[in-house]
């Protein structure tokens, strides 16, 4: 199946009603490197698909370390070793043998600085794609239209694809790296803190935005604004010095949680 | 009466005028320092074009006198007047300067690019890595003429001499390769302005975000096409930079090329119009050392002056437009790929 065709089948399953993106089983995962060789310690996590997960906790404890393992980005740290197992579906993230072009294509990620490739904003869409082998000009303008209205960005640049996405504002930089991530049709966004440089009119725009694309992605969200955890998760994990000290649904977590830490921690007691 | 309230600073006002009076004097001394900067450059460029325009000027009216064809300024200048005749004018020098800096910058940017890319990208940046950037940068400091004596030693003898030995044996003892020419003076002025183009392009390469490089790994593309696709098109103005300064420097270099190429008289110029169209083992003319071997050897002295600004104004003119090419090339590629702001 060539990439087009693996991008066309994405889109029908998920124009299918049932569709449900894959969930992620988080099970024993250490992972230690040599500045840290407590990084992370027996993460256990069941990650449902179609949902948003926070993961929350003071500076340093791990939690964007374990964003990264979802996608193997910590594989370009050097001295980076994992224990443990995550799996997407069928697709065993952590094997040696998988493909991790491919498993990005699967797992796309949204950093914390906008980071827009100096070249038109239709370039920076159509990368993914065009990395993955889609060539013809047609299938391009469709994926890149189709991302750009997902990432509600379309209405503000239909009409100058072509100027340099440099000079957007930040939080249009932000969709636009968003619509980069979904233009390859991947079943989980991670999201490492992508609100944390913006404005609050923007910010809230990409929360709307999370919330939108929540129906056909399986988005996991690394935050340190506890309203912004409340309002757009379904699912919170509070982790410190490299432990997950409590996983639950966020109304619970935040009305009443089990551990004093997790109450601490959120009431800003701590950290 | 005064009022308690009401305080004097007399420290900070004074302190207010010291600022100022330092302001106004840091103002006219950098001024001043520009001025003298401006003044000189252009003392210098207004010499060589009067001098050498009044000299053309004469000539020309000299030449009609005696009822020579030489209708313009132009012509005189390129083929050659009652002086520059004997060597059969400037046009070869040009020719030579031009094709040797091309095919220097035509060595020199692939490799420079490669060597910045295992540096930045691939060497892991441990000591060695260190070791070697300071080796590429101190090879700058070298003065020219020893990489003549290089670019002789090796690239003629031991290279030329094994090509002659393998490809050329029936022509011995006369050498095709194994002599000083356009191919071996490329060579050595591409090693002249590799450091140049390294470290501007090394530069180039560290200033793009690690943003970008993740950005671009986070969505399945390998190590390669990340920089293929993103980080050098974002580096391109850096690197052209570099590319803009080996020009400069090597289309003004003389001193080697004598060693390794230049003569004072080519009969035939090292292009051609049948393939293969460069004649790669040709001496040639160079219009730095046309001005050197001028200024020793023009016949009288009292003409030296003029004819030497002459030849003077047409190297400085070929190198500004060789400049002004790449210059106009990287504003295309700035407008391209603005460098980002992140």
């Amino acid at each position: 199946m060539d990439h087009r065709e693996a991008l066309i089948a994405a889109s029908n399953n998920r124009a299918n009603l049932n569709y449900v993106a894959p969930g992620i089983e988080v099970q024993g995962l250490s992972l230690t490197y040599p500045d840290e060789p407590n990084a992370l310690i027996d993460i256990n996590l069941s990650i449902p698909g179609g949902e948003v997960t926070a993961v929350i906790g003071p500076s340093g404890c791990g939690k964007s370390t374990l964003l990264r393992c979802f996608n193997r980005m910590n594989d370009m740290l050097e001295g980076c070793q994992y224990s443990g197992s995550i799996t997407l579906g069928d697709l065993n993230i952590l094997d040696p043998m998988t493909d991790v072009t491919l498993l990005r294509r699967r797992v796309g990620m949204v950093f914390q600085q906008p980071n827009p490739f100096p070249m038109s904003i239709y370039d920076n869409v159509a990368y993914g794609p065009r990395i993955g082998g889609l060539r013809r000009r047609r299938d391009l303008d469709e994926v890149v239209e189709n991302a750009l209205r997902l990432a509600a960005l379309w209405d503000e640049v239909k009409g100058q694809l072509g100027k340099n996405a440099t000079v957007l504002s930040l939080g249009q930089q932000q969709r636009l790296v968003i619509a980069r991530a979904i233009a390859v049709q991947p079943e989980v966004l991670l999201m490492d803190e992508p609100a944390s440089s913006l404005d609050p009119i923007s910010t809230l725009r990409i929360e709307e935005l999370i919330y939108e694309l929540k129906q056909s992605y399986t988005i996991v969200i690394v935050t340190h604004n506890m309203q912004q955890a409340a309002r757009v998760s379904d699912r919170t994990a509070f982790l410190n010095q490299g432990q997950v000290v409590e996983y639950d649904a966020t109304d619970k977590i935040f009305t009443n949680p089990s551990q004093r830490a997790t109450e601490d921690y959120i009431t800003g007691r701590y950290g | 009466m005064t009022n308690p309230d009401m305080f004097d600073y007399p420290d900070l006002n004074s302190a207010r005028i010291r600022d100022e009076k330092i302001n106004t004097l840091m103002t006219a001394a950098t001024g001043a320092a520009t001025l003298l900067a401006v003044v000189s450059v252009v003392a210098f460029l207004g010499f060589i074009v009067l001098l050498g325009g009044a000299w053309l000027a004469e000539e020309q009216a000299l030449s009609a006198t005696v009822g020579q064809q030489h209708s313009s300024n132009f012509e005189l200048l390129l083929f050659g007047g009652r002086e520059l005749a004997s060597s059969g004018g400037v046009l070869p020098a040009i020719v030579g300067t031009v094709v040797l800096t091309l095919l220097m910058a035509v060595i020199v940017a692939p490799l420079g690019i490669v060597v910045a890319l295992y540096l930045t990208e691939y060497s892991g940046g441990g000591w060695p890595t260190q070791l070697l950037r300071i080796g590429v940068q101190n090879l700058a400091a070298i003065p020219s003429i020893i990489y003549g004596v290089f670019g002789l030693a090796f690239f003629v003898y031991v290279i030329g001499g094994r090509i002659d030995e393998l490809f050329y044996a029936s022509n011995l003892p006369t050498p095709t390769f194994g002599t000083p020419g356009l191919l071996w003076a490329s060579l050595t002025l591409a090693l002249l302005t590799l450091p140049t183009v390294i470290v501007a392009t090394e530069e180039g390469l560290l200033r793009i975000p690690s943003s970008l490089r993740e950005g671009s790994r986070a969505l399945g593309a390998t190590r390669v096409e990340t920089i293929f696709r993103v980080v050098l098109p974002a580096a391109a103005p850096s690197i052209l930079t570099g590319i803009i300064l080996a020009v400069a420097r090597a289309a003004g270099e003389v001193a080697p090329l004598m060693l390794v190429g230049v003569v004072r008289y080519a009969p035939t110029l090292p292009v051609s119009i049948e393939a293969p169209f460069l004649q790669l083992e040709q001496k040639f003319m160079h219009l730095g050392f046309y001005v050197y071997d001028l200024t020793m050897h023009a016949p009288g002295s009292e003409g030296r002056v003029g004819i030497v600004a002459a030849a003077s104004l047409l190297l400085v003119s070929v190198i500004v437009s060789l400049n002004i090419v790449a210059l106009l090339l990287r504003v295309r590629l700035r407008r391209t790929y603005v460098q980002s702001g992140v």
